[in-house]
């Protein structure tokens, strides 16, 4: 028997993350990485890996895999119907896949991404001391495609037996703490203008959520300035020449020519990860 | 010299500095410091983005330093030197040399005649922006970007000359062509050039 996950369909998109390669900006490659860590690192929990064991990020569900070899498996993010062999199971809960049998994560009825741990992680080539896949770089292994075989590594330890976790609801308006600067003060009261309620729209990945809303304006005295490319991190919100500020995600390119105008706290990050398009972001911005 | 701080979230600060010559240096002082807890370093064209882990002392610890480091001197370490070996074949190098008004051999004896610095890096894994570009070569960007150009292309816009790691879009003007592998993730030391390396051009015409 081999240790290994088919897949058999992948949904939208499912991709290979774990906890991603930061350290490594000055080369100009991303962070990466699972965009909703937390969930991440329970499904690890769950099925006895270490948290930052490699699982599959599965876009809007879709996902169909069939095991090679026994295995303890479990599904997190947002609330979403899992299947063994079109038996109803649940998510956020290990769950035991005898070989041959087939794992099916539905569609979330809210949220976007769902995370699949497999005890002994998904065990593909490493590259910069990750095996995620960042969708800006093309660094880590390809999008999952029928027939893909992932290898599973030696299972660590022993599954965290009959734990369950409540899955996260995912609402329709998020309230996104904001600390301003580096660059505010190119802009006329920021912190006033960045409140107005922005929506989510359907250009946003993992690179970043591209935001509609009212444009963000510019003090006369920066009008039409340019910035010297400089260095970009997570929850960076950078403002183009249009106003319609783009938050950066795990993917993001790590030097820009554009004024960031606040940033993100890293806590309200995951929650980012699972806002669909058409989401409502109220930002809570403080100096 | 004073540097400007400016928060940049709860555990990181970008480092505004007076010039490339002294962003190059702060860049140096962290970096050879080799502080723990430091999650990233980015050096961009004036500034340093240093992002510290979540909790530690540690940005502390680099204002210590900066406050006693002598910025004025290029220190840091003995730079990598790394030669690339390139074809001026390129093909905006008729267009160079018009617009500097020399001869397309003069081009690149300016361009092999410099000794360059990776200042920082973006755009693309392994794609640093080079400085010490001669004056005569400091061009403009192209009006009408390219939509593919070919991976190892060397090229020069502004005050930068760089190599582009993987065929992408690209405004730069080409003048020629290097073999060299820029970016491999796979590779022990994925990124052949990174910041403080020195750089040098060499034709194989």
């Amino acid at each position: 028997m081999i240790r290994a996950l088919e897949v058999l369909a992948p949904g939208p998109l499912a991709l290979v993350q774990d906890l991603g390669r930061p350290g490594h900006a000055h080369l100009g490659v991303p962070p990466s990485g699972a965009l909703d860590a937390p969930a991440l690192r329970l499904a690890n929990r769950l099925v006895g890996n270490p948290e930052g064991a490699a699982g599959i990020e599965a876009l809007l569900g879709g996902l169909e895999v069939r095991a090679g070899a026994s295995c303890t498996v479990a599904v997190t993010g947002p609330p979403v119907p899992v299947a063994v062999d079109g038996r109803p199971v649940g998510s956020h809960m290990p769950v035991h896949l005898a070989a041959g049998r087939t794992l099916t994560v539905g569609r979330p009825e809210t949220g976007l991404r769902s995370y699949l741990a497999v005890s002994g992680g998904v065990d593909v080539e490493p590259e910069m001391g990750s095996r995620s896949r960042d969708v800006l770089s093309e660094i880590g292994p390809p999008p999952l495609e029928p027939g893909a075989v992932l290898p599973l590594g030696p299972p660590h330890g022993i599954p965290v037996g009959a734990d369950t976790a409540t899955a996260p609801r995912c609402p329709a308006e998020l309230a996104v703490p904001v600390l301003l600067g580096p660059r505010a003060d190119w802009f006329d009261d920021a912190a006033q203008q960045l409140s107005a309620p922005w929506t989510v729209t359907s250009e946003s990945n993992r690179v970043g959520l591209r935001l509609g809303g009212p444009a963000l304006r510019r003090t006369s005295a920066r009008e039409g300035d340019e910035l010297p490319s400089e260095g970009v991190l997570t929850g960076a919100i950078q403002v183009p020449p249009n106003g319609l500020p783009v938050v950066f995600l795990a993917d993001h390119p790590t030097t820009g020519g554009y004024p960031v105008i606040g940033v993100v706290l890293p806590s309200a990050l995951p929650t980012l990860a699972q806002a669909r398009p058409g989401t409502t972001l109220r930002m809570r911005p403080y100096a | 010299m004073t540097t400007r701080w400016l928060r940049y979230g709860p555990d990181a600060v970008l480092i505004e500095c007076e010039s490339l010559a002294q962003m190059s240096a702060v860049r140096a002082a962290v970096v050879s410091a080799e502080l723990p807890d430091l999650a990233e370093v980015v050096p961009g064209a004036r500034t340093v983005l240093v992002a510290a882990r979540p909790g530690s002392r540690a940005l502390d610890r680099v204002r210590e330093l900066l406050e006693h480091a002598d910025l004025t001197a290029g220190n840091g370490g003995e730079p990598r030197e790394i030669t690339l070996d390139v074809r001026y074949d390129g093909a905006d190098l008729d267009l160079v040399a018009r617009t500097a008004g020399v001869s397309v051999d003069e081009v690149v004896a300016l361009h092999t005649g410099a000794t360059y610095t990776v200042a920082f890096t973006g755009f693309a894994p392994g794609f640093g922006y080079l400085t010490g570009l001669p004056e005569p070569l400091r061009q403009s960007r192209l009006d009408t970007p390219r939509t593919r150009v070919p991976a190892g292309s060397v090229a020069i816009a502004g005050e930068f000359t760089g190599v582009y790691p993987r065929s992408s879009p690209g405004g730069w003007r080409l003048l020629g062509h290097t073999d060299a592998v820029l970016f491999d993730s796979r590779a022990q030391r994925p990124a052949l050039l990174a910041p403080g390396d020195r750089v040098r051009f060499r034709s194989l015409s």
